[in-house]
C-alpha cells in the first residue's frame, strides 16, 4: 500500500478516473492529426531538407564545405553533438534516476523525456559520422578483423570510448523506453477500430495481456535497467568531457570537466524537457497530468544543476590563476576578454544568471517565464560548448597560426538541419505513440487524485491539495468527470 | 485446444487484492490475473514467487565485463600489440570506459532479451485477449473452468461475494 503525505500536491489534477486516463491519452493517437499538428510537421520537414541538402554537400564536396581552418579544427560540428547528447541527458534522468529515487512525479512527462532522449542522441551521432568525411565507412569505428587494414581500433583514445558509450547510451534507452511502451501499444490496439491500426498496435504490443506475472517481471526488468542506466548516463558525457580532458589543450586539460559536463547536460537536458513539455500540454491538452508542479519541480532540478554549472565556470577560472600556469591563465583571460568574448558573456548570463530567477516562486510557477527560461538556457548552453571548443583552439602555441572560425552556410544548415529532425521525430512520436505512460500514471492516480475540478492555475499554485485515501476493501468512488474531449 | 474461463471483473485493486486472497482462501486455483498497471501484492496474494531475474542480470553484467576485458588486452596486448602514447601496451585504466559500457549493455540487453522470452513477449499479427478493458480500467481475474456446468454458477458467486462487477464466460484457444 502507497501513502501520500496530506501536504503533497496532487500528480494528476482533474478527478480523473482510470478510464480517463486511457481515454485522454489514447485521444491524440485515435483522432485525425489537427491543423497545428500538420502545420509544425510542414515546418520540422522544411528544416529536415535543408538537413539533407547539407549533407549532401558535406558528404558530397567534403569537409572543406565546413567553416574550419588549420588552427579551428573542431567547431560547430563538436559543439553541436555535445550540445545534442547533453540534452538527452535529462531523459535519462527522468525514467532512471527519479525511478529509482521514487519519485512519482516523473511518471506523466518519463515517456517524452526518453522519446526525447533517443531523438537528441540521433541528432548528436550525425556530427562525428559526418565530420568522419565518408560516412559510409563509419563501421570502421568499431573493432573488426584487421582484414580491413593490420590494425584494431585503439581502446587508448578517448574518441573510441565515445562510440562504445553513445552506441550502449542510444541501444540501451532505446530498449528502456519500448519496454515501458509495451503496455500502452496493449492499451491502443485493445481500444483499436480500425484493421490497419489493429495490426500494428498488436505487432507493437509484442502480444502484452497485463497477466500478473508478467507485470511482476516487468516491474524487476524496468529496476534493473534504472539501476544500469544510471551510472550509464554519468559515464556518457564523463567521457564525452574526456574528449577534452584528456588532451593537454589550455582550458580542457583539466579534472572538474567530468563532473562539470554531466551537471550541464542535466540542466540543458531539463530545459529542453521543459520547452518540449510547455508546448506537449497545451498542444494536446494534458494540463491536468503535466500539472504547474510539475513545471516547478523541473524548474527546480534546472536551478540546481545550472548552479553547480556557475560554480563550475568559477572554478575553472580560479584554478587557471590558482595553477600558475601562463597558457592556462591565458586560456581564460582570452575567453573573457579576447575577440571571443560576446559568446564567453552569452554564457555566463544565460547559465549563471538565468536559472537563479527560479528562487523565485512566480517565476517558477510561471508557464510563459519557464518557456523563455528554458530557451535561454538551450541557447546558454550551446555558447558553454562553443566558448570551449572554439576559444581554448583559435589562439595555440604560435601566435603565427592564430586564427578566427566563422561558421559556413552549410555549418549553420546543419545545426538546424539537426533541429528539424529533431522535431520531426518528435512530432511523429507524439501522433502515433502515446505520450504519457498511461500504465504509470494509474498506478499513481488513486493516491493523488484531486476530486476538484479541472485544471485550474490559481488552484493548482495555492489551493490545499486534497488527497484521497485508499479504503480499504471497498470500490473507490468514481469522481465525475470534468473533462471530457470525446 | 478450446477452454473456458471464468472471468470476475473488479474496478479497484484493493477489491481485487481481497478477492485473490478469499477466492484462494476457498480452495480455487487462479488462472490469471490481468490488469491495466502493477498491482502491489498481488504476488504474495497469488503466490508468485520472487523473480531470480536480478540473478540473470549479474551474470550478464559479469559476461559483459569479461568480453570487454578479454577483447582489448587480446587486441592491444597479444594480437597487435603497438606502443601507444608511451603506454603500456596493457593499460587497464584506460581499458575501463569501455569495459563499463560493455558491461551495461550486455546486462542491458541480455535482460530485455531474457524479459521477452520468458514472458512469451514477440510481435504477434492478433493478440487474443480475455477482456480487452483489461488494459483499459478493469481488473480481471481468470479462473479456469472444468466440465461441470454447476462450478461456474458456483465462482459467479463467490466472485460477486468478493466484490466483482460483473462475471463473464470466455472460451479461449490456446495451442
Amino acid at each position: 500500500m502507497q501513502h501520500v503525505s496530506a501536504v503533497r500536491e496532487p500528480l494528476v489534477t482533474g478527478g480523473k478516473t482510470l478510464h480517463d486516463v486511457t481515454q485522454d491519452i489514447c485521444y491524440q493517437v485515435e483522432a485525425k492529426p489537427n491543423i497545428r499538428w500538420m502545420a509544425a510537421l510542414s515546418v520540422a520537414l522544411f528544416f529536415l531538407g535543408i538537413f539533407f541538402y547539407s549533407v549532401y554537400r558535406t558528404v558530397w564536396y567534403g569537409i572543406g564545405e565546413w567553416g574550419l581552418n588549420k588552427t579551428v579544427n573542431w567547431a560547430w560540428d563538436i559543439t553541436n553533438f555535445v550540445w545534442w547528447v547533453g540534452i538527452g541527458h535529462a531523459g535519462t534522468l527522468i525514467s532512471a534516476v527519479l525511478l529509482l529515487f521514487r519519485q512519482k512525479w516523473r511518471s506523466s512527462i518519463n515517456r517524452a523525456a526518453e522519446a526525447m532522449t533517443i531523438f537528441a542522441v540521433i541528432c548528436a551521432a550525425m556530427f562525428p559520422v559526418l565530420h568522419m568525411g565518408r560516412p559510409w565507412l563509419a563501421y570502421w569505428v568499431f573493432p573488426f578483423q584487421n582484414t580491413f587494414g593490420s590494425l584494431w581500433v585503439n581502446f587508448n583514445s578517448p574518441l573510441l570510448w565515445d562510440v562504445f558509450a553513445i552506441s550502449t547510451y542510444f541501444t540501451v534507452s532505446l530498449v528502456f523506453w519500448y519496454i515501458g511502451l509495451i503496455p500502452d501499444f496493449a492499451t491502443i490496439r485493445d481500444r483499436a477500430k480500425g484493421s490497419i491500426a489493429k495490426f500494428s498496435y498488436s505487432m507493437l504490443s509484442f502480444g502484452w495481456k497485463g497477466s500478473a506475472k508478467a507485470w511482476s517481471r516487468y516491474e524487476t526488468v524496468s529496476l534493473i535497467l534504472a539501476g544500469v542506466s544510471t551510472p550509464l548516463v554519468l559515464s556518457v558525457h564523463t567521457i564525452v568531457s574526456m574528449d577534452f580532458a584528456t588532451s593537454v589543450v589550455p582550458g580542457w586539460h583539466t579534472t572538474i570537466f567530468p563532473p562539470y559536463f554531466v551537471a550541464g547536460a542535466i540542466f540543458s537536458g531539463f530545459a529542453m524537457v521543459l520547452t518540449l513539455m510547455l508546448i506537449t500540454r497545451v498542444v494536446f491538452r494534458l494540463e491536468d497530468y503535466i500539472t504547474l508542479e510539475h513545471i516547478a519541480l523541473m524548474n527546480k532540478i534546472m536551478m540546481v544543476t545550472g548552479s553547480i554549472v556557475g560554480v563550475a565556470y568559477i572554478t575553472e577560472f580560479f584554478i587557471a590563476w590558482y595553477s600558475q600556469v601562463e597558457f592556462e591563465q591565458y586560456a581564460f583571460i582570452n575567453r573573457a576578454t579576447g575577440p571571443y568574448w560576446w559568446s564567453y558573456a552569452a554564457m555566463m548570463t544565460c547559465n549563471v544568471i538565468t536559472p537563479q530567477l527560479v528562487w523565485i516562486r512566480r517565476v517558477r510557477y510561471s508557464i510563459p517565464l519557464t518557456f523563455v527560461l528554458s530557451i535561454i538556457v538551450n541557447i546558454g548552453m550551446w555558447f558553454e560548448r562553443f566558448v570551449i571548443i572554439v576559444t581554448s583552439l583559435h589562439r595555440d602555441y604560435l601566435p603565427s597560426s592564430w586564427a578566427m572560425f566563422s561558421p559556413s552556410i552549410i555549418d549553420i544548415g546543419l545545426y538546424v538541419g539537426t533541429l528539424g529532425l529533431f522535431f520531426t521525430l518528435f512530432l511523429l512520436f507524439a501522433k502515433f505513440f502515446p505520450v504519457i505512460n498511461m500504465a504509470e500514471v494509474k498506478t499513481i492516480l488513486k493516491y493523488t487524485v484531486d476530486n476538484g475540478p479541472t485544471y485550474n492555475p490559481q488552484k493548482a499554485a495555492h489551493a490545499t491539495p486534497a488527497p484521497q485515501p485508499a479504503i480499504h476493501g471497498a470500490p473507490a468512488s468514481a469522481p465525475v468527470n470534468y473533462n471530457k474531449h470525446d | 485446444m478450446t477452454k473456458r474461463y471464468a472471468l470476475g471483473i473488479f474496478e479497484d485493486e484493493d477489491v481485487l487484492l481481497h478477492a485473490v486472497e478469499n477466492v484462494r482462501a476457498a480452495g480455487v486455483k487462479i488462472y490469471d490475473v490481468f490488469s491495466p498497471y502493477p498491482v502491489h501484492g498481488i504476488d504474495d496474494a497469488l503466490g508468485i514467487e520472487r523473480s531470480r531475474l536480478p540473478i540473470a542480470a549479474f551474470f550478464f553484467g559479469m559476461t559483459g565485463l569479461s568480453f570487454a576485458l578479454w577483447m582489448q588486452i587480446y587486441m592491444l596486448g597479444f594480437d597487435w600489440p603497438m606502443i601507444i602514447g608511451g603506454k603500456p601496451h596493457i593499460a587497464l585504466p584506460a581499458f575501463i570506459p569501455v569495459a563499463f559500457e560493455l558491461t551495461v549493455f550486455f546486462t542491458c540487453h541480455g535482460m530485455a532479451l531474457t524479459f521477452f522470452t520468458i514472458t512469451g513477449l514477440y510481435p504477434r499479427p492478433k493478440v487474443p485477449v480475455m477482456d480487452v478493458r483489461a488494459t483499459d480500467d478493469k481488473f480481471v481475474m481468470a479462473i479456469e473452468l472444468d466440465e461441470t456446468s454447476s462450478q461456474f454458477s458456483r465462482l459467479t458467486q463467490l466472485l460477486r461475494d468478493n466484490g466483482a462487477s460483473e462475471v463473464n464466460q470466455k472460451e479461449m484457444t490456446t495451442k
